[in-house]
């Protein structure tokens, strides 16, 4: 009943008149080149049903399509050659002097619903979907018969939703709906229940029928207290996610500071470098292997640990081990080396930022429950967890972690069994800035790949560490994931400066309560 | 024994000092053939990504110049410090070039804190310096040339645009917590109400320096954007957290045709560190794009890319700010005959220069220039397709005619003598 009303009144709808301006006036304002033209073009050409329209509009999206100036002809370029955008047949007439046509975001947004309006019906499920997704969001009224169309022939339940919400949408932003039409609509926007959905009941708010308005304040009140429980949720994740980079920042600092005590300045460009390891592992899947690109994470996690490392051997053989019991010293002559290693990666790689590039795993977003995860964010909590209880593996249970345990807690005694401690240190050392080294890895998709990268972890770091509890990994842990999450509640009510200077004077006043951490170590090695 | 190795080295110390003394000999009659000019720029810390570059394209400008003879008949000798992104070294390496090295002229500064920093070196020594970054305007010194864009030749135009060409009717105002964005965004709020949008619609944020987790940000950026109404994301945000958040606005799927982002601060370099494919769409105002299709942009990019010897190497806005500049003060210089600065800072207003473009720069009264506003979007690739273009050049303002305090006050240091004649009590100070 309502899709013949709505057909009733499409029939009767300036839009629909748009359909007898047909192909030929369509091609024409497409060779005008301006940016309306171009827009009513597309609006024109999806409403004439040319057959070609699918493709010329694809041609369009992808920046193939392209006029010339001389006789307003209208071609798509198919690898070298130009074909006639009319017919598809191979184009006459020269081919230079032709110009893309250009597109800005207005043009865009119509070819966007016109595309969507087109692959309603086309075969490939994803298409149908991202079509639906498209016409929900243009609302536009001339969409309805097509929708109706693809609605009655569409056999997959979640794009069908979605295509009855565009309807709906479409049929709620019209003026000119009666309000018959709209009541029927509003439950099928509130079942979506998301920000899109409350901005197409929003625009009801000026309603002339006072029932429609009624009922989109009552749907929009539902559909807000549902949306503040998932805000909740949502930012709790968020919290969790920032404290998974914070986990990630510290851990390596957890074993170099927090199981041997030094204070090294240098731990940031560890990750920096990780993160630079990084970029190079990817230029050379880039020009060697670019099919097997997403893969170049995995090698850059073992290269990125080595390089690291070995950097932080270095250090420790060529500087620290002169400075152990020595902290001032040990503090000055790393943020000496912070200073050279980045002053040396500004001048191999430049001042700029460097390209990383995220694999395609790792991008984009999904939906649970009504929360939005994003996959990178998802993969890097993963991945910290994973670190993480790697290393707690290799402190607990191996014989290198028994013995670093041993040298930390009486480096005498321990040198008094047969433990070589210089190269337990050094062991050690290198194992921490490693791990800082694969943390880069994981830091590059998210952050700028410079310089300066590294800087602005360091002192999050510390906080961490110092605030778990020195010497304790499930102290950092806790810790990571409470500044995290109580750093993300804070910020929608304070700004995320406040939120910072919150934490900051928060921390300050637990360390003076509690100065050895969340969990301090108790026994011999505490006091010494 | 202990004797001998104190001659010895008495005599090795004796040669050292003679050298020494030679080399700076040399130094200070070399220094009366040439005209120097100081460059500073930060070479290391945070702010070396930006400020390296234009370094690079001064030291360019300068060869390029010595090419064509020099100025004045002698030839122009770069000299480079490194302030290293901290503001009180930017007041010590200044006064180390005007006092100690005596250059004629600076060319550097890109923070504006930076810039406020070198400030009372300026007037006490009395040089000149030239400052090629768009800022927040509020100020005109009689020692310093504006060579980037005032909030009128950049904000005020990229509002306009959104307003007109994409309806907007909600805006986000989201920027870095300091002076350039608080002062612009202060700008744009009353620009907007006087435009007729209501308080409601218009959200102010400010986040630290090198903000990278920007989930809640964009988050509630979403949420903003879900009123119904056309919402837009007017962005001061400053380099390094931008990278960040085009990220997170990719990843949680916010395209340009859903909210479109006009940023202030990002240009071809900082999106050379960037994949662009996601952020297709969001726009820049700038007054200079690299793909800006001129004889003169053309020729410029093929010198820079030569010069530094890196096909890919890209320009940008600021750069072509020192291109102007340098040109005028070497107009300038000739047309003084001197190198003084009292003579060249009274020839520079009025002083004309091509831009890259294909307008005319011209040195106004405030000591800012006239520019073309170009509205660009971002293309896959780095680069930007200007989508907007104002028609005529426009003069920048060195006091906002949005803000209160500021609106009554008149820069003019060739018939006022004064950078803040205010036009009600008919005396120069301020408000």
């Amino acid at each position: 009943m309502i899709r013949i009303l709505a057909l009733f009144l499409l029939l009767l709808s300036p839009a629909f008149a748009l359909a007898e301006g047909g192909a030929d006036s369509a091609y024409g304002k497409l060779g005008a080149g301006g940016y309306s033209d171009i827009e009513t073009g597309i609006v024109e050409l999806a409403a004439s049903g040319d057959p070609r329209a699918a493709i010329v509009l694809s041609a369009l999206a992808d920046g193939r399509l392209y006029a010339r100036s001389a006789d307003k002809a209208v071609l798509i370029k198919e690898g070298t050659n130009f074909v006639d955008a009319r017919t598809g047949k191979p184009a006459e007439g020269p081919t230079d002097g032709l110009k893309p046509l250009r597109v800005n975001n207005k043009v865009r947004r119509a070819l966007d619903a016109a595309q969507g309006q087109l692959n309603l019906v086309s075969p490939d499920p994803a298409k149908r979907q991202e079509a639906a997704d498209a016409v929900f969001k243009a609302r536009d009224i001339a969409a309805l018969p097509a929708l109706d169309a693809a609605i009655a022939k569409e056999k997959d339940a979640g794009i069908r939703r979605t295509m009855s919400e565009a309807r709906a949408a479409a049929i709620l932003s019209k003026s000119g709906s009666s309000e018959a039409d709209k009541l029927a609509a509003i439950p099928a926007i509130q079942a979506r229940g998301d920000g899109d959905a409350m901005a197409v009941l929003r625009g009801l708010a000026n309603d002339p029928s006072e029932a429609a308005r009624n009922a989109a304040a009552k749907s929009i009140a539902s559909i807000e207290t549902r949306l503040a429980t998932i805000g909740g949720v949502q930012n709790i994740w968020y919290g969790v996610s920032l404290g998974s980079v914070l986990l990630l920042a510290a851990i390596g600092l957890a074993i170099t500071f927090g199981v041997m005590g030094v204070i090294n300045m240098a731990h940031g460009e560890m990750v920096m470098i990780g993160a630079y390891t990084t970029y190079l592992v990817q230029e050379a899947f880039r020009a060697h292997a670019p099919g097997l690109f997403d893969w170049s994470i995995l090698v850059a996690i073992p290269a990125a640990f080595l390089v690291s490392g070995a950097v932080g051997v270095a250090i420790e053989r060529g500087i620290i081990r002169f400075l152990y019991g020595r902290p001032l010293e040990t503090l000055l002559a790393t943020f000496g080396v912070s200073l050279i290693l980045q002053q040396t990666v500004r001048t191999i790689f430049g001042p700029t930022n460097r390209e990383v590039g995220v694999p395609g795993f790792m991008t984009g977003a999904f939906d649970f429950f009504g929360l939005s995860i994003t996959w990178g964010r998802l993969w890097i909590v993963v991945f910290c967890l994973g670190l993480f209880f790697f290393l707690l593996f290799v402190l607990r249970k191996t014989s290198f972690g028994l013995k670093t345990r041993a040298v930390t807690q009486n480096r005498r005694m321990a040198a008094a069994m047969g433990i070589r401690t210089p190269y337990v240190d050094a062991m050690t050392f290198g194992l921490g800035s490693g791990i800082a080294g694969i943390a880069g890895v994981a830091l590059s998709q998210i952050d700028n790949v410079s310089p300066n990268l590294g800087q602005s972890y360091i002192i999050d770091s510390f906080l961490v560490v110092v605030f778990g509890g020195v010497g304790n990994l499930w102290g950092t842990l806790v810790a990571a994931l409470t500044l995290g999450v109580a750093n993300k509640l804070a910020e929608p009510y304070f700004g995320a400066v406040l939120a910072k200077i919150g934490l900051l004077i928060f921390i300050i006043l637990f360390i003076q309560k509690r100065p050895r951490g969340l969990f301090a170590l108790k026994g011999r090695a505490v006091e010494s | 024994m202990q004797d001998a190795i104190w001659k010895r080295w008495g005599r090795a110390a004796a040669l050292a000092g003679g050298l020494l003394a030679g080399a700076l000999g040399a130094r200070s009659v070399k220094a009366e053939e040439t005209i120097k000019v100081g460059i500073l720029h930060s070479l290391s810390g945070t702010m070396a990504i930006s400020e390296t570059t234009l370094k690079d394209a001064m030291l360019m400008l300068i060869a390029e110049q010595n090419a064509k003879g020099g100025v004045l008949g002698k030839k122009l000798e770069a000299v480079v410090v490194d302030p290293a992104s901290n503001w009180p070294l930017f007041a010590e390496k200044a006064r180390e070039l005007i006092s100690k090295d005596k250059v004629s002229a600076v060319f550097g500064c890109w923070t504006s804190v930076s810039r406020k920093s070198v400030l009372p070196v300026f007037k006490e020594l009395d040089s000149i310096l030239f400052y090629p970054v768009q800022y927040e305007g509020e100020e005109s010194e009689r020692n310093v040339f504006y060579t980037g864009a005032a909030p009128n030749q950049q904000a005020i135009p990229a509002v306009d645009y959104l307003m007109k060409e994409e309806g907007i009717e909600r805006w986000v105002l989201e920027g870095t917590d300091y002076v350039y964005p608080r002062t612009t965004n202060k700008i744009l709020e009353a620009y907007l109400k006087s435009k007729g949008v209501k308080p409601e619609d218009i959200s102010i944020n400010y986040t630290p320096f090198g903000q990278s987790d920007w989930q809640t940000r964009v988050a509630s950026i979403k949420a903003f954007g879900s009123a119904g109404k056309k919402t837009a994301v007017v962005s001061t945000i400053n380099g390094d957290a931008n990278v960040p958040f085009y990220k997170e606005l990719s990843n949680q799927g916010v395209k340009a045709t859903d909210i479109p982002v006009v940023a202030f601060s990002v240009g071809e370099e900082e999106l050379a560190g960037i994949d662009t494919k996601p952020l297709v769409g969001h726009l820049a105002a700038w007054n200079y794009f690299m793909s800006i299709d001129t004889p003169e942009n053309k020729a410029f990019i093929e010198k820079w890319q030569a010069f530094t010897k890196n096909p890919k190497r890209v320009t940008n806005d600021p750069m072509e700010a020192h291109y102007i500049g340098f040109n005028m003060w070497v107009k300038a210089v000739e047309k003084a005959g001197s190198t003084d600065p009292d003579k060249v800072i009274a020839a520079l207003p009025g002083i004309e220069q091509k831009n890259l473009t294909g307008g005319t720069a011209t040195m106004l009264p405030n000591h800012h220039i006239t520019k073309p506003v170009f509205i660009g979007e971002i293309k896959e690739g780095g680069q930007f397709d200007t989508v907007f273009k104002t028609e005529d050049l426009i003069p920048g303002e060195a006091w906002s005619k949005q803000l209160e305090g500021s609106k009554d006050l008149e820069a003019d240091w060739v018939k006022l003598n004064c950078g803040n004649f205010n036009t009600k009590t008919k005396k120069c100070g301020g408000a």
